[in-house]
């Protein structure tokens, strides 16, 4: 099948850039001469966006080639079709994104609340679109896909929503970090009350996030095989530190679990639930949230780590502005750069020396902050 | 509540006392004061602001004459910046922002009487009904007309993101300048899916009771982006 101008747009970029990495300044401008050769050639009068700006960047960043990258796609929070298209569409856009990425990603990472109010219709048409993705799809269990029948049909269509699994040197952890506790029993909720309990953010009849004392104990089982010095990455829905408890931005365990990531070398935890960009390092541990498909939340009201920089304010007259996917780069080191991918807005890449300096590579802050 | 309670609350409670007038006696116009008594007797309507101005300052020399001990507050001329605009002068007496001690009746002089403790938690009770009302549309996309599930909350829990305080302000995506109800609507209409609220909607009242009792405290900051 012949290539499409798109895919080889992108292969000569690719290349162009890793070829860059190995140049000093003398073949530095020869490449570049050459690139603009080439462009010139082809008879383009434009020349590519990336042929100034990010060869200058190129040079002077020092290289770390990425081991590998996964994608992400992330709280998509599909109603039934017939109830609702405007999220559906949202889904579709993130895996046509994702689908277009080249090269493909190992692996994507579906980040948890497929479904908004936990039905059988729901998860199985979020089901269905993700096996539209071209690369191996690794699932995680949100809030919104659990509280109606309590997981029975999120197991049928992926299995347990704790596992492990190994690549390319990184232990991969998923947690069912959405736990809570029985508010439901006492005043007789009937199982759709608590799942739209559950799904409203500022609704205080619910509990708090945890991963729970068998969630706990698994995990411990799970890194006693691993060596302190493999680098480890933790998908999470919760974000497994305390930002803000009034809307579950919080996991209510969260040091406990911290405490048996603690001992290995690099860790990172990738999470959902708070559909914005953010950012923080607790220790040896660094953590990325993603954005979702179906809307951004704001900031909340206090808590927020230092380390975040705000994506910029979100336009409400705009269907996916403060909205996206993303791709996380595995670095040699074991850390990751993340990329926010946000739609109609460029994308913000919080790199792994921006958490490790707190300064360095900062991302570009916003002229509009929350409110 | 729900929202048809809240709707005889809001709409259906008894209308504002009416002054009544006494009839003309000599063939002119009766013209009547704000505080439901005072009134007086004029050939015509006054056609001019200054025909106008001299009824109301009679009508005014009538209510001071008849209330000798009262305080009058002189309403701050507010079309400046805020810079510009004098402090407020401190009266004598009891503050007017300060409530009623504990088993006081009144607040001596004030222009609107007396009122109890009691008066004041009913006060309180009848506007957090309105406040928890709001809230309950907020959260609910069927009570807000939508059509396709999605309420106010999924996007602004505790209403928060709403900035009531920042209206009216242009609002560039409209081209023009926005109240708050104005972009209630245009959520109602685009995100929900739904059919703009009337002005005078028992929900758009109770949504906008609830978005301004969240933001309790914040400085009123008509115009900021």
């Amino acid at each position: 099948m012949p290539k499409s101008i798109e895919t080889k747009h992108y292969e000569e970029r690719a290349k162009f850039f890793d070829d860059l990495r190995r140049l000093d300044r003398r073949g530095f401008m020869r490449v570049a001469g050459l690139s603009a050769g080439i462009v010139a050639a082809k008879g383009l009068v434009t020349p590519q966006s990336f042929q100034l700006i990010e060869v200058a960047d190129a040079a002077t960043t020092p290289p770390s080639k990425p081991k590998f990258t996964f994608a992400y796609i992330s709280d998509t929070h599909l109603y039934d079709r017939k109830a609702n298209d405007r999220f559906v569409r949202s889904i579709l856009k993130a895996v046509d994104d994702v689908n277009r990425l080249d090269p493909q990603p190992d692996f994507v990472l579906f980040g948890g609340d497929l479904a908004q109010l936990g039905q059988k219709e729901e998860l199985d048409l979020g089901a269905q679109i993700l096996k539209g993705l071209k690369a191996p799809v690794r699932m995680m269990v949100g809030e919104h896909d659990w509280f109606l029948d309590m997981g029975a049909r999120w197991r049928e269509l992926f299995g347990q929503p704790q596992y492990s699994f190994d690549h390319k040197g990184v232990h991969f952890v998923t947690l069912m970090s959405v736990n809570e506790k029985d508010f439901w029993t006492a005043p007789g909720y009937s199982p759709m009350e608590r799942m739209k309990i559950v799904a409203g953010l500022d609704d205080g009849r619910q509990s708090r996030f945890e991963v729970g004392p068998e969630g706990r104990d698994w995990l411990k089982a799970d890194l006693a095989k691993v060596d302190k010095k493999t680098p480890l990455v933790v998908f999470s829905h919760s974000p497994l530190y305390k930002y803000y408890r009034n809307w579950n931005f919080w996991t209510e365990d969260a040091d406990d679990v911290q405490a048996l990531l603690k001992p290995y070398q690099s860790v990172t935890v990738i999470h959902g639930h708070t559909h914005q960009l953010l950012t923080n390092r607790i220790g040896n541990i660094s953590f990325h949230g993603m954005l979702s498909t179906a809307w951004p939340w704001p900031y909340a009201p206090e808590g927020l780590p230092s380390l975040t920089v705000q994506m910029n304010r979100s336009d409400p007259f705009s269907n996916f502005d403060g909205c996206g996917d993303g791709r996380i780069d595995v670095l040699e080191s074991g850390l990751v750069d993340k990329l926010y991918n946000l739609w109609e807005r460029d994308p913000v890449t919080v790199r792994a020396s921006y958490l490790a300096s707190g300064k360095d590579d900062r991302p570009p802050a916003t002229k509009l902050p929350s409110y | 509540m729900n929202t048809a309670l809240l709707a005889m609350y809001l709409l259906a409670a008894p209308a504002a006392p009416k002054h009544e007038l006494p009839p003309a006696k000599n063939d002119g116009v009766v013209i009547g004061m704000c505080d439901g008594q005072t009134s007086l007797e004029v050939e015509k309507a006054p056609d001019t602001r200054e025909d106008g101005q001299k009824v109301s300052n009679q009508l005014m020399a009538e209510w001071k004459k008849k209330n000798p001990n009262a305080r009058w507050d002189v309403a701050q001329v507010n079309t400046g910046t805020a810079a510009q605009q004098p402090a407020a002068k401190k009266t004598e007496g009891a503050s007017a922002a300060a409530p009623a001690a504990p088993g006081t009746t009144a607040r001596a002089g004030h222009t609107y009487g007396a009122f109890s403790e009691r008066d004041q938690q009913i006060w309180k009770a009848s506007t957090d009904a309105a406040i928890a009302e709001g809230k309950a549309v907020f959260h609910d996309a069927k009570k807000l007309g939508g059509t396709v599930s999605i309420s106010c909350d999924m996007c602004h829990p505790d209403a928060s993101n709403t900035h009531p305080e920042t209206y009216p302000k242009y609002q560039v995506q409209l081209g023009r300048v926005a109240l708050l109800r104005d972009m209630i609507n245009w959520c109602i209409e685009n995100p929900v899916r739904g059919s703009p609220l009337a002005d005078d909607d028992p929900r758009m009242k109770a949504m906008e009771a609830y978005l301004y009792a969240q933001r309790k405290g914040v400085a009123l900051e008509y115009g900021k982006h």
